[in-house]
């Protein structure tokens, strides 16, 4: 009898996969805005802040301007906030310049219900008055349960309700890597 | 965490959660909105028996930036003046559908009792019980010195006057250790609790020697509205002994700051020339305890208490 595998999640990007979607988000940016100037990116904690650093490095490699960084908590809008316990707050970091009449990138590393997009749209009207708000997501595993979709898309990751998407970045968890699996934790 | 009682029951974790989300909350006052939406539809009552200015319009403040709704109960001009029982009252906030109450009250214990008595399901928060403690003031007094210390791992506070009577003394001494502070407490023998033996901290009658090595001091204000009998033989001799002056302020190293929980009596524990120096942090104080505030109505309010009801269940 051979002993029971063990559940090994399915890589569907690797660290290049990763850096190449990166620096076409970056690219699809700029092209949309035409150049750099109005653009702030406000990346969702956890990974969204990461990644939203990792465009913004690629946008001042190409542009040779940085666009003003940080990070938007959207722990206190969430819809479900009264029905779990309560939650650690993130670090929220609006950039010097603020976000009235700029365009604000969201980025975020999975889009699925758009929930956490929608909270996210609340924060920043309590914040100011962009000219536009675009969602940057690295993964987009679709189930929308609300009329919210991504303006750049990393990857379109077809998935089922019962499947877990995991992204992984080196700078929390030692590697860049999206991982796919069922609840058991398996690969599929 | 289901109530707010006593410092002392805070782990370092549940401390520095505190700590860490009052630092998210502050940076709301920089906002064009400061209002959040995560308690919106609870009810926070403030339930004050004994007279408050600051901490009173602080919980009210946090509450309403957090979207809270606000009751305000003042024992003066309610029925408790008329003779009704704390449980009649907490009855009474019961049937109204309090989700938190924020309870400051002459009588050491009286939030332990409305959150232990199942006369009210709500959180509780104390909100300084007679002599006992004031948990949410030595909250912002860690937070206010962090913000200029950094970690209190190590550093050293000294807190000075009227310990006996202080319930903000206590709840700062049974915190800070909490949080690592060695934590010196100086006032006259008469104004010292008779067993210091369980507090976490050491005594000292002069202050003088302890004022070169401090990295914060907290003067405490002389309660003369809780004092039947004489403690010192005279106001100018308290404050030749035990006064912070601009004399004694000159021998503090160059980073040590003072605070005060207020209200302070300029001239007495405290002189105007320290109160209005640069080194004071007792109007930052005041901004830091919405801060403070709004972080543990956050952390107690916002999310379901179901699981917790659960484990007990």
């Amino acid at each position: 009898m051979s002993p029971a595998p063990v559940p090994v999640p399915r890589t569907v990007l690797d660290a290049s996969d990763i850096s190449r979607a990166l620096t076409r988000i970056a690219h699809e940016i700029l092209e949309r805005n035409r150049g750099a100037d109005p653009v702030v990116l406000l990346g969702i904690p956890t990974r969204g802040v990461g990644l939203a650093a990792r465009i913004s490095e690629r946008i001042a490699a190409v542009e040779g301007q940085s666009v003003p960084t940080g990070s938007l908590d959207v722990t206190m809008y969430r819809d479900d906030i009264g029905l779990k316990p309560a939650r650690a707050l993130e670090h929220t970091d609006i950039p010097p310049g603020g976000i009235d009449g700029k365009v604000v990138v969201l980025v975020d590393d999975v889009l699925f219900s758009g929930r956490t997009i929608r909270a996210a749209l609340d924060a920043i009207g309590d914040i100011g008055r962009p000219k536009a708000v675009q969602l940057a997501v690295l993964v987009d595993r679709g189930h929308r349960e609300l009329p919210i979709r991504a303006d750049y898309v990393g990857k379109n990751l077809p998935t089922s309700l019962v499947e877990r998407v995991t992204v992984h970045l080196t700078e929390y968890d030692g590697t860049d890597a999206v991982l796919i699996a069922d609840k058991t934790g398996a690969a599929v | 965490m289901r109530h707010l009682l006593s410092a002392g029951d805070l782990s370092q974790d549940e401390a520095n959660l505190i700590l860490d989300t009052a630092e998210e909350m502050r940076s709301l006052a920089d906002r064009p909105i400061k209002k959040l939406p995560a308690l919106r539809g609870r009810t926070v009552v403030n339930l004050f028996f004994e007279d408050s200015t600051r901490t009173r319009i602080s919980f009210e403040a946090a509450a309403k930036r957090l979207s809270a709704d606000v009751i305000n109960f003042s024992a003066k001009g309610s029925s408790v003046s008329k003779g009704e029982s704390l449980k009649d009252t907490a009855l009474t906030l019961q049937a109204m559908g309090a989700d938190g109450v924020v309870c400051r009250h002459g009588s050491s214990g009286a939030p332990h009792l409305l959150a232990t008595s199942g006369w009210m399901t709500g959180a509780v928060v104390n909100a300084g019980d007679g002599t006992h403690e004031h948990p949410t003031q030595a909250l912002l007094d860690a937070f206010t010195m962090r913000r200029h210390l950094g970690s209190l791992d190590g550093r050293r506070i000294t807190i000075v006057g009227d310990v006996l009577h202080s319930r903000v003394a206590r709840s700062n001494v049974l915190l800070l250790a909490t949080l690592g502070a060695e934590v010196t407490v100086v006032a006259p023998p008469t104004l010292l609790p008779v067993d210091m033996s369980r507090w976490p901290c050491t005594t000292s009658y002069d202050f003088d020697s302890v004022l070169a090595k401090s990295d914060a001091v907290m003067m405490l204000r002389v309660q003369r509205e809780r004092m039947g009998e004489a403690y010192f033989p005279s106001a100018r001799e308290y404050t030749r002994r035990y006064g912070l002056d601009v004399h004694r302020m000159a021998q503090l190293s160059d980073e040590a700051i003072v605070l005060h929980p207020g209200p302070m009596n300029r001239g007495m524990e405290i002189s105007a020339e320290v109160a209005d120096s640069t080194r004071s942090v007792i109007v930052e104080q005041v901004t830091n305890g919405v801060a403070i505030r709004m972080a543990v109505l956050y952390l107690l309010l916002s999310g379901s208490n179901e699981s917790s009801e659960e484990q007990n269940a």
